[in-house]
Protein backbone atom coordinates (compact mmCIF):
# COMPACT_ATOMS: atom_id res chain seq x y z
CA UNK A 1 0.00 0.00 0.00
CA UNK A 2 1.27 3.46 -0.77
CA UNK A 3 0.10 6.89 -0.35
CA UNK A 4 0.65 9.71 -2.24
CA UNK A 5 -0.35 12.90 -2.76
CA UNK A 6 -2.91 12.13 0.25
CA UNK A 7 -4.25 10.16 -1.98
CA UNK A 8 -3.84 6.12 -0.97
CA UNK A 9 -3.69 3.40 -3.62
CA UNK A 10 -3.28 -0.81 -3.24
CA UNK A 11 -1.98 -3.47 -5.26
CA UNK A 12 -2.08 -6.56 -4.92
CA UNK A 13 0.67 -9.10 -6.34
CA UNK A 14 1.37 -12.26 -5.63
CA UNK A 15 5.07 -13.62 -4.54
CA UNK A 16 6.25 -13.56 -8.41
CA UNK A 17 5.55 -10.42 -9.13
CA UNK A 18 6.15 -8.72 -6.11
CA UNK A 19 9.49 -9.44 -6.40
CA UNK A 20 9.37 -8.31 -10.15
CA UNK A 21 7.98 -5.46 -8.73
CA UNK A 22 11.17 -4.66 -6.45
CA UNK A 23 8.97 -5.00 -3.29
CA UNK A 24 11.13 -6.49 -0.48
CA UNK A 25 9.53 -9.89 0.67
CA UNK A 26 10.34 -11.93 4.20
CA UNK A 27 11.58 -15.04 3.07
CA UNK A 28 8.83 -17.46 1.71
CA UNK A 29 8.32 -20.55 4.05
CA UNK A 30 5.86 -23.11 3.32
CA UNK A 31 2.84 -23.52 5.73
CA UNK A 32 4.00 -26.79 6.68
CA UNK A 33 7.29 -25.34 8.10
CA UNK A 34 5.40 -22.62 9.88
CA UNK A 35 3.22 -25.24 11.80
CA UNK A 36 5.80 -27.53 12.37
CA UNK A 37 7.67 -24.39 14.07
CA UNK A 38 4.75 -23.77 16.15
CA UNK A 39 4.21 -27.41 17.18
CA UNK A 40 7.95 -27.69 17.73
CA UNK A 41 7.96 -24.78 19.74
CA UNK A 42 4.72 -25.84 21.61
CA UNK A 43 5.81 -29.14 22.82
CA UNK A 44 9.31 -28.01 23.55
CA UNK A 45 7.51 -25.84 26.32
CA UNK A 46 4.93 -28.31 27.12
CA UNK A 47 7.30 -30.84 27.80
CA UNK A 48 9.56 -28.23 29.91
CA UNK A 49 6.50 -27.13 32.55
CA UNK A 50 5.86 -31.54 32.32
CA UNK A 51 9.20 -32.36 33.28
CA UNK A 52 9.42 -29.86 36.04
CA UNK A 53 9.70 -31.37 39.55
CA UNK A 54 7.60 -29.80 42.20
CA UNK A 55 10.80 -29.14 45.43
CA UNK A 56 8.76 -30.21 48.30
CA UNK A 57 7.42 -34.08 46.59
CA UNK A 58 9.57 -34.15 43.42
CA UNK A 59 6.05 -34.70 41.52
CA UNK A 60 6.10 -33.79 37.63
CA UNK A 61 2.90 -32.36 35.49
CA UNK A 62 4.50 -35.93 33.33
CA UNK A 63 3.04 -37.98 36.98
CA UNK A 64 -0.18 -36.32 37.71
CA UNK A 65 -1.20 -36.78 33.87
CA UNK A 66 -0.42 -40.68 34.78
CA UNK A 67 -2.21 -40.36 38.10
CA UNK A 68 -4.64 -37.35 37.65
CA UNK A 69 -4.03 -36.92 41.44
CA UNK A 70 -1.00 -34.31 42.50
CA UNK A 71 1.41 -35.42 44.89
CA UNK A 72 1.41 -32.07 47.54
CA UNK A 73 -0.17 -28.98 48.16
CA UNK A 74 2.74 -27.44 47.10
CA UNK A 75 2.56 -28.47 43.44
CA UNK A 76 -0.32 -25.81 43.04
CA UNK A 77 2.16 -23.39 42.84
CA UNK A 78 5.28 -25.27 40.97
CA UNK A 79 2.71 -26.96 38.16
CA UNK A 80 0.51 -23.27 38.15
CA UNK A 81 0.82 -22.94 35.01
CA UNK A 82 -0.13 -26.40 33.40
CA UNK A 83 -2.59 -26.62 36.13
CA UNK A 84 -4.46 -23.58 35.62
CA UNK A 85 -5.57 -24.26 32.14
CA UNK A 86 -6.76 -27.76 33.35
CA UNK A 87 -8.62 -26.38 36.34
CA UNK A 88 -9.89 -23.72 33.90
CA UNK A 89 -11.38 -26.05 31.59
CA UNK A 90 -12.88 -28.40 34.24
CA UNK A 91 -14.46 -25.71 36.16
CA UNK A 92 -16.11 -23.91 33.20
CA UNK A 93 -13.43 -20.64 32.90
CA UNK A 94 -13.02 -20.32 36.50
CA UNK A 95 -9.74 -19.33 37.57
CA UNK A 96 -10.50 -18.41 41.48
CA UNK A 97 -11.87 -19.44 44.70
CA UNK A 98 -14.85 -17.58 46.26
CA UNK A 99 -16.17 -19.92 48.72
CA UNK A 100 -15.20 -20.53 52.57
CA UNK A 101 -12.37 -19.59 53.96
CA UNK A 102 -11.08 -21.88 57.56
CA UNK A 103 -11.22 -19.55 60.08
CA UNK A 104 -7.53 -19.68 61.02
CA UNK A 105 -6.25 -19.49 56.96
CA UNK A 106 -8.23 -16.37 56.87
CA UNK A 107 -6.95 -14.91 59.97
CA UNK A 108 -3.71 -15.65 58.83
CA UNK A 109 -4.57 -14.35 55.33
CA UNK A 110 -5.44 -11.08 56.76
CA UNK A 111 -2.81 -10.21 59.41
CA UNK A 112 -0.05 -11.20 56.39
CA UNK A 113 -2.40 -8.13 54.16
CA UNK A 114 -2.09 -5.87 57.00
CA UNK A 115 1.52 -6.22 57.58
CA UNK A 116 1.91 -6.04 53.52
CA UNK A 117 0.41 -2.59 53.71
CA UNK A 118 2.22 -1.53 56.83
CA UNK A 119 5.46 -2.52 55.19
CA UNK A 120 4.77 -0.35 52.23
CA UNK A 121 3.19 2.69 54.61
CA UNK A 122 6.86 2.34 56.47
CA UNK A 123 8.54 2.68 53.04
CA UNK A 124 6.68 5.45 51.85
CA UNK A 125 6.95 7.35 55.37
CA UNK A 126 10.83 6.64 55.56
CA UNK A 127 10.86 8.32 51.95
CA UNK A 128 8.86 10.97 52.81
CA UNK A 129 10.87 12.01 56.32
CA UNK A 130 8.50 10.98 58.55
CA UNK A 131 10.60 9.37 60.94
CA UNK A 132 7.69 9.61 64.03
CA UNK A 133 4.84 8.20 61.92
CA UNK A 134 7.68 5.45 60.39
CA UNK A 135 8.30 4.06 63.99
CA UNK A 136 4.77 4.13 64.87
CA UNK A 137 4.27 1.77 62.06
CA UNK A 138 7.20 -0.29 62.58
CA UNK A 139 5.67 -0.54 66.71
CA UNK A 140 2.81 -1.90 64.76
CA UNK A 141 4.10 -4.86 62.06
CA UNK A 142 6.40 -5.66 65.57
CA UNK A 143 3.34 -6.20 67.42
CA UNK A 144 1.25 -7.77 64.77
CA UNK A 145 3.89 -10.19 64.35
CA UNK A 146 4.57 -11.10 67.73
CA UNK A 147 1.34 -11.17 69.29
CA UNK A 148 -0.16 -13.55 65.97
CA UNK A 149 2.96 -15.42 64.76
CA UNK A 150 1.99 -17.71 61.40
CA UNK A 151 2.48 -20.82 63.11
CA UNK A 152 0.56 -20.36 66.27
CA UNK A 153 -2.52 -22.82 66.34
CA UNK A 154 -5.26 -20.56 68.38
CA UNK B 1 -18.44 -53.51 63.92
CA UNK B 2 -21.58 -51.40 65.62
CA UNK B 3 -23.49 -51.39 62.01
CA UNK B 4 -27.13 -53.17 62.04
CA UNK B 5 -28.93 -55.24 59.17
CA UNK B 6 -31.82 -52.79 59.05
CA UNK B 7 -29.69 -49.53 58.17
CA UNK B 8 -30.66 -45.66 58.41
CA UNK B 9 -32.06 -42.95 56.22
CA UNK B 10 -35.31 -44.72 54.62
CA UNK B 11 -38.22 -42.34 55.44
CA UNK B 12 -40.85 -42.57 53.16
CA UNK B 13 -42.29 -39.12 54.50
CA UNK B 14 -39.12 -36.82 53.54
CA UNK B 15 -39.50 -34.00 51.02
CA UNK B 16 -39.67 -35.23 47.47
CA UNK B 17 -38.75 -39.10 48.41
CA UNK B 18 -41.16 -39.87 45.64
CA UNK B 19 -38.76 -39.14 43.36
CA UNK B 20 -34.93 -38.46 45.72
CA UNK B 21 -34.15 -41.13 48.03
CA UNK B 22 -31.38 -39.70 49.62
CA UNK B 23 -29.41 -36.00 49.67
CA UNK B 24 -25.47 -36.10 50.41
CA UNK B 25 -23.06 -32.95 51.08
CA UNK B 26 -19.59 -33.65 50.74
CA UNK B 27 -16.61 -31.56 51.47
CA UNK B 28 -12.25 -32.92 50.84
CA UNK B 29 -9.89 -31.63 52.57
CA UNK B 30 -6.29 -32.00 53.50
CA UNK B 31 -4.07 -31.62 56.51
CA UNK B 32 -1.59 -29.14 55.80
CA UNK B 33 1.99 -29.92 55.92
CA UNK B 34 1.43 -33.43 54.76
CA UNK B 35 1.49 -34.71 50.82
CA UNK B 36 -1.26 -35.67 49.25
CA UNK B 37 -2.55 -39.40 49.84
CA UNK B 38 -0.99 -41.05 46.81
CA UNK B 39 2.36 -39.19 47.54
CA UNK B 40 2.66 -39.94 51.67
CA UNK B 41 5.25 -42.54 53.15
CA UNK B 42 3.37 -45.41 55.33
CA UNK B 43 4.51 -43.23 58.20
CA UNK B 44 3.18 -40.55 57.11
CA UNK B 45 -0.29 -41.64 56.35
CA UNK B 46 -0.16 -43.34 59.87
CA UNK B 47 0.56 -39.92 61.63
CA UNK B 48 -2.23 -38.48 59.27
CA UNK B 49 -4.63 -41.87 60.63
CA UNK B 50 -3.63 -40.97 64.21
CA UNK B 51 -4.17 -37.05 63.91
CA UNK B 52 -7.22 -37.54 62.31
CA UNK B 53 -8.68 -40.05 64.70
CA UNK B 54 -7.66 -38.52 67.67
CA UNK B 55 -9.79 -35.05 66.33
CA UNK B 56 -13.02 -37.14 65.27
CA UNK B 57 -13.33 -38.81 68.20
CA UNK B 58 -12.13 -36.53 70.66
CA UNK B 59 -15.91 -34.86 71.37
CA UNK B 60 -17.45 -32.19 69.66
CA UNK B 61 -17.79 -33.44 66.11
CA UNK B 62 -21.03 -35.78 66.43
CA UNK B 63 -22.71 -37.58 68.67
CA UNK B 64 -21.37 -41.38 69.24
CA UNK B 65 -18.85 -41.61 67.15
CA UNK B 66 -17.22 -44.91 66.05
CA UNK B 67 -13.83 -45.74 64.40
CA UNK B 68 -13.37 -48.26 61.76
CA UNK B 69 -10.11 -49.34 60.69
CA UNK B 70 -10.20 -50.58 57.24
CA UNK B 71 -7.39 -52.83 56.69
CA UNK B 72 -8.86 -54.75 60.17
CA UNK B 73 -11.83 -54.84 58.78
CA UNK B 74 -13.35 -58.33 57.08
CA UNK B 75 -14.42 -57.99 53.29
CA UNK B 76 -17.79 -58.24 54.01
CA UNK B 77 -17.56 -55.51 56.71
CA UNK B 78 -16.04 -53.52 53.97
CA UNK B 79 -18.79 -54.03 51.73
CA UNK B 80 -21.61 -53.63 54.01
CA UNK B 81 -20.14 -49.53 54.52
CA UNK B 82 -20.19 -49.59 50.89
CA UNK B 83 -23.44 -50.84 50.37
CA UNK B 84 -24.17 -48.62 53.28
CA UNK B 85 -22.88 -45.35 51.00
CA UNK B 86 -20.66 -44.71 54.44
CA UNK B 87 -17.27 -45.42 52.22
CA UNK B 88 -16.49 -45.26 48.81
CA UNK B 89 -16.04 -48.77 46.60
CA UNK B 90 -12.28 -46.97 46.40
CA UNK B 91 -11.63 -46.41 49.63
CA UNK B 92 -12.75 -50.04 50.45
CA UNK B 93 -10.85 -51.57 47.73
CA UNK B 94 -7.50 -49.45 48.67
CA UNK B 95 -4.58 -51.30 50.54
CA UNK B 96 -3.12 -47.86 52.54
CA UNK B 97 -3.32 -47.37 55.96
CA UNK B 98 -6.97 -46.02 56.13
CA UNK B 99 -10.14 -45.71 58.18
CA UNK B 100 -13.61 -44.35 58.83
CA UNK B 101 -15.48 -42.77 61.07
CA UNK B 102 -18.67 -42.55 61.77
CA UNK B 103 -21.86 -40.85 63.89
CA UNK B 104 -23.66 -42.89 65.67
CA UNK B 105 -26.92 -41.95 63.38
CA UNK B 106 -24.66 -43.02 60.21
CA UNK B 107 -25.49 -39.72 59.29
CA UNK B 108 -22.21 -38.47 58.96
CA UNK B 109 -19.24 -40.63 57.90
CA UNK B 110 -16.07 -39.13 57.33
CA UNK B 111 -13.22 -41.41 55.22
CA UNK B 112 -9.33 -40.63 56.20
CA UNK B 113 -6.85 -41.39 53.70
CA UNK B 114 -9.18 -41.85 50.60
CA UNK B 115 -8.21 -40.09 47.54
CA UNK B 116 -7.98 -36.69 50.16
CA UNK B 117 -6.66 -36.98 53.58
CA UNK B 118 -10.32 -36.43 54.97
CA UNK B 119 -13.42 -36.79 52.87
CA UNK B 120 -16.39 -35.47 55.13
CA UNK B 121 -19.87 -36.15 54.23
CA UNK B 122 -23.38 -36.03 55.12
CA UNK B 123 -26.84 -38.08 54.28
CA UNK B 124 -30.02 -37.40 54.77
CA UNK B 125 -33.60 -39.08 53.51
CA UNK B 126 -35.24 -37.09 50.65
CA UNK B 127 -34.35 -33.69 49.26
CA UNK B 128 -33.02 -31.81 52.42
CA UNK B 129 -29.72 -30.15 50.83
CA UNK B 130 -29.73 -27.02 53.13
CA UNK B 131 -29.80 -29.87 56.03
CA UNK B 132 -27.33 -31.40 54.87
CA UNK B 133 -25.11 -28.33 53.81
CA UNK B 134 -25.15 -26.99 57.09
CA UNK B 135 -24.51 -30.07 59.21
CA UNK B 136 -21.46 -30.76 57.31
CA UNK B 137 -20.08 -27.18 57.30
CA UNK B 138 -20.52 -27.19 61.25
CA UNK B 139 -18.36 -30.43 61.04
CA UNK B 140 -16.22 -28.82 58.77
CA UNK B 141 -15.58 -25.83 61.09
CA UNK B 142 -15.40 -28.25 64.36
CA UNK B 143 -12.61 -30.04 62.80
CA UNK B 144 -11.06 -27.26 61.58
CA UNK B 145 -10.38 -25.84 65.21
CA UNK B 146 -7.89 -28.52 65.65
CA UNK B 147 -6.17 -29.38 62.06
CA UNK B 148 -4.68 -26.94 59.74
CA UNK B 149 -6.28 -27.33 56.41
CA UNK B 150 -4.22 -27.22 53.05
CA UNK B 151 -5.41 -24.24 52.11
CA UNK B 152 -4.60 -21.29 49.01
CA UNK B 153 -6.11 -17.96 48.63
CA UNK B 154 -6.70 -18.43 44.92
CA UNK B 155 -7.17 -22.21 44.68
CA UNK B 156 -9.55 -22.61 47.68
CA UNK B 157 -9.26 -25.88 49.48
CA UNK B 158 -6.42 -27.66 48.25
CA UNK B 159 -7.08 -31.03 46.64
CA UNK B 160 -5.23 -34.24 45.37
CA UNK B 161 -7.33 -33.73 42.01
CA UNK B 162 -7.02 -30.38 41.09
CA UNK B 163 -10.90 -30.93 39.63
CA UNK B 164 -11.83 -30.68 43.24
CA UNK B 165 -10.11 -27.46 44.50
CA UNK B 166 -12.57 -23.92 45.49
CA UNK B 167 -14.63 -25.06 47.77
CA UNK B 168 -14.10 -29.00 47.60
CA UNK B 169 -17.78 -29.04 48.01
CA UNK B 170 -20.09 -32.07 46.52
CA UNK B 171 -23.85 -32.09 46.37
CA UNK B 172 -25.49 -34.69 45.50
CA UNK B 173 -28.84 -36.45 45.34
CA UNK B 174 -30.07 -40.36 44.51
CA UNK B 175 -32.59 -39.97 41.94
CA UNK B 176 -35.25 -42.79 41.57
CA UNK B 177 -36.43 -42.36 37.64
CA UNK B 178 -38.41 -45.34 36.35
CA UNK B 179 -40.76 -43.37 34.36
CA UNK B 180 -37.85 -41.44 32.29
CA UNK B 181 -36.35 -45.16 32.27
CA UNK B 182 -39.78 -46.25 30.74
CA UNK B 183 -40.62 -43.67 28.44
CA UNK B 184 -36.74 -43.58 27.31
CA UNK B 185 -36.24 -40.07 28.54
CA UNK B 186 -33.56 -40.62 30.59
CA UNK B 187 -31.29 -39.93 28.06
CA UNK B 188 -32.38 -36.12 27.32
CA UNK B 189 -31.73 -36.46 31.33
CA UNK B 190 -28.13 -37.27 31.30
CA UNK B 191 -27.87 -34.99 28.33
CA UNK B 192 -29.26 -31.81 29.93
CA UNK B 193 -26.97 -32.88 33.29
CA UNK B 194 -23.68 -32.68 31.32
CA UNK B 195 -24.55 -29.26 29.33
CA UNK B 196 -25.38 -27.87 33.13
CA UNK B 197 -21.63 -29.10 34.13
CA UNK B 198 -23.36 -32.16 36.12
CA UNK B 199 -22.17 -35.46 36.49
CA UNK B 200 -24.86 -38.50 36.37
CA UNK B 201 -23.90 -41.67 38.01
CA UNK B 202 -24.97 -45.40 39.36
CA UNK B 203 -26.24 -46.76 42.04
CA UNK B 204 -22.87 -46.78 43.90
CA UNK B 205 -21.50 -43.23 42.88
CA UNK B 206 -18.59 -43.23 40.45
CA UNK B 207 -18.52 -46.21 37.65
CA UNK B 208 -21.29 -47.98 38.91
CA UNK B 209 -24.52 -48.80 37.07
CA UNK B 210 -27.87 -47.24 37.40
CA UNK B 211 -29.10 -50.34 39.24
CA UNK B 212 -33.16 -49.89 40.07
CA UNK B 213 -33.42 -46.99 38.19
CA UNK B 214 -31.62 -44.77 40.39
CA UNK B 215 -29.27 -42.18 39.52
CA UNK B 216 -26.60 -39.64 41.51
CA UNK B 217 -26.22 -36.52 40.25
CA UNK B 218 -24.01 -33.91 41.77
CA UNK B 219 -21.91 -31.02 40.95
CA UNK B 220 -18.85 -30.72 38.90
CA UNK B 221 -18.30 -27.41 39.09
CA UNK B 222 -16.53 -26.52 42.30
CA UNK B 223 -14.12 -23.54 41.81
CA UNK B 224 -15.63 -20.04 41.10
CA UNK B 225 -18.80 -20.20 43.30
CA UNK B 226 -19.73 -20.25 46.98
CA UNK B 227 -20.81 -23.34 48.62
CA UNK B 228 -24.64 -21.62 48.41
CA UNK B 229 -24.82 -20.66 45.22
CA UNK B 230 -23.90 -24.28 44.25
CA UNK B 231 -26.28 -25.65 46.22
CA UNK B 232 -29.27 -23.17 45.58
CA UNK B 233 -28.36 -23.98 41.96
CA UNK B 234 -29.01 -27.34 41.90
CA UNK B 235 -31.73 -27.05 44.70
CA UNK B 236 -34.09 -24.56 43.54
CA UNK B 237 -33.29 -24.05 39.76
CA UNK B 238 -31.81 -27.62 38.52
CA UNK B 239 -33.72 -30.71 40.46
CA UNK B 240 -37.02 -29.27 40.19
CA UNK B 241 -37.31 -29.52 36.53
CA UNK B 242 -35.84 -33.17 36.99
CA UNK B 243 -38.44 -34.10 39.51
CA UNK B 244 -41.23 -32.24 37.34
CA UNK B 245 -39.64 -34.46 34.45
CA UNK B 246 -40.25 -37.29 36.08
CA UNK B 247 -43.99 -36.78 37.34
CA UNK B 248 -44.77 -35.71 34.38
CA UNK B 249 -43.42 -39.12 32.76
CA UNK B 250 -45.05 -40.94 35.41
CA UNK B 251 -48.40 -39.09 34.55
CA UNK B 252 -48.30 -39.62 30.96
CA UNK B 253 -47.64 -43.35 31.93
CA UNK B 254 -51.32 -43.37 33.88
CA UNK B 255 -53.10 -41.43 31.37
CA UNK B 256 -51.61 -43.22 27.92
CA UNK B 257 -50.16 -46.91 28.87
CA UNK B 258 -52.10 -47.67 32.04
CA UNK B 259 -52.41 -51.09 31.33
CA UNK B 260 -48.56 -51.33 30.41
CA UNK B 261 -48.05 -49.67 34.16
CA UNK B 262 -50.61 -52.00 35.57
CA UNK B 263 -49.13 -55.14 33.97
CA UNK B 264 -45.59 -54.20 35.16
CA UNK B 265 -45.75 -52.80 38.90
CA UNK B 266 -48.22 -55.96 39.67
CA UNK B 267 -46.23 -58.58 37.95
CA UNK B 268 -43.05 -57.15 39.97
CA UNK B 269 -45.04 -57.30 42.93
CA UNK B 270 -46.26 -60.51 42.33
CA UNK B 271 -42.65 -61.89 41.39
CA UNK B 272 -41.42 -60.45 44.57
CA UNK B 273 -43.88 -62.20 46.54
CA UNK B 274 -43.17 -65.89 45.28
CA UNK B 275 -39.76 -65.93 44.00
CA UNK B 276 -37.29 -68.54 45.34
CA UNK B 277 -34.53 -67.06 43.33
CA UNK B 278 -33.51 -63.65 43.00
CA UNK B 279 -30.07 -61.96 41.80
CA UNK B 280 -29.34 -58.47 43.01
CA UNK B 281 -30.01 -56.30 39.63
CA UNK B 282 -33.21 -58.10 39.34
CA UNK B 283 -34.73 -57.83 42.45
CA UNK B 284 -33.52 -53.97 42.68
CA UNK B 285 -35.14 -53.98 38.67
CA UNK B 286 -38.39 -55.60 40.57
CA UNK B 287 -38.28 -53.23 43.56
CA UNK B 288 -38.43 -50.22 41.41
CA UNK B 289 -41.34 -51.02 39.58
CA UNK B 290 -42.85 -51.68 42.88
CA UNK B 291 -42.16 -48.21 44.48
CA UNK B 292 -43.54 -46.69 41.28
CA UNK B 293 -46.26 -48.46 41.44
CA UNK B 294 -46.93 -47.69 45.03
CA UNK B 295 -46.02 -44.02 44.41
CA UNK B 296 -48.92 -44.06 41.78
CA UNK B 297 -51.06 -45.60 44.26
CA UNK B 298 -51.55 -48.55 41.72
CA UNK B 299 -50.27 -51.11 44.20
CA UNK B 300 -52.12 -51.19 47.57
CA UNK B 301 -51.62 -52.77 51.00
CA UNK B 302 -47.34 -51.88 50.25
CA UNK B 303 -45.74 -50.55 53.04
CA UNK B 304 -43.16 -48.40 51.22
CA UNK B 305 -40.80 -48.08 54.08
CA UNK B 306 -40.13 -52.14 53.76
CA UNK B 307 -39.61 -51.55 50.19
CA UNK B 308 -37.38 -48.75 50.65
CA UNK B 309 -35.60 -50.90 52.96
CA UNK B 310 -35.36 -53.72 50.95
CA UNK B 311 -33.06 -51.82 48.26
CA UNK B 312 -30.30 -51.91 51.18
CA UNK B 313 -31.29 -55.54 52.78
CA UNK B 314 -30.96 -57.68 49.59
CA UNK B 315 -27.45 -56.40 49.31
CA UNK B 316 -25.09 -59.22 49.18
CA UNK B 317 -23.13 -57.79 52.73
CA UNK B 318 -26.33 -57.21 53.77
CA UNK B 319 -27.69 -60.61 53.62
CA UNK B 320 -24.27 -62.18 55.05
CA UNK B 321 -25.10 -60.20 57.77
CA UNK B 322 -28.08 -61.32 58.07
CA UNK B 323 -27.73 -64.83 57.79
CA UNK B 324 -24.61 -64.43 59.74
CA UNK B 325 -22.36 -66.63 57.40
CA UNK B 326 -20.26 -66.58 54.52
CA UNK B 327 -22.17 -67.56 51.00
CA UNK B 328 -21.89 -68.32 47.68
CA UNK B 329 -23.90 -66.61 44.81
CA UNK B 330 -26.82 -69.45 44.93
CA UNK B 331 -27.21 -69.42 48.52
CA UNK B 332 -26.87 -65.75 48.53
CA UNK B 333 -29.68 -65.50 45.68
CA UNK B 334 -31.99 -68.02 47.55
CA UNK B 335 -31.50 -65.86 50.95
CA UNK B 336 -31.95 -62.48 49.28
CA UNK B 337 -35.64 -63.95 47.67
CA UNK B 338 -36.79 -65.37 50.89
CA UNK B 339 -36.01 -62.54 53.09
CA UNK B 340 -37.83 -60.52 50.27
CA UNK B 341 -40.99 -63.05 49.83
CA UNK B 342 -40.98 -62.70 53.77
CA UNK B 343 -41.09 -58.90 53.65
CA UNK B 344 -43.45 -58.43 50.96
CA UNK B 345 -46.23 -60.86 52.01
CA UNK B 346 -46.41 -59.44 55.29
CA UNK B 347 -47.79 -56.09 52.99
Amino acid sequence: MTVKNGIKKEVHLCHEHAIDAGIDLPEHQPISKLLAQVTVSHAKSRSRSEQRRCPECGFSFAEFRKSGTLGCPECFNTLEKPLTTLIERAQNGATHHTGKTPKRAGVSLDRQLIIQKLVKDLDCAVSAEQYERAATIRDQIHTLEIITPPDDRN
Amino acid sequence: MELNYHGPWTESDAPHSDVIMSCRARVARNIAGFPFVNKASERQLQEILNISRQVLLGGGISEGMFWIDLPQATARDRHLLVERHLISKHHAASNLRRGVAISGDEALSIMVNEEDHLRMQILAPGLRLSHVHRLIDEVDDAVEKSVDYAFSPRWGYLTACPTNVGTGIRFSVMMHLPALKITNEIDRVRRAAKDLHLAVRGYYGEGSESAGDFYQISNQITLGRTEDELRMELEEAILPRIIDYELKARKILIERSCSLLDDRTHRALGILRSARLLGTEEAMKLLSRVRLGVHLERLKNVDLEKVNRLFLQIQPAHLKLHIGREMDSDELRAARADIVRQTMNQG
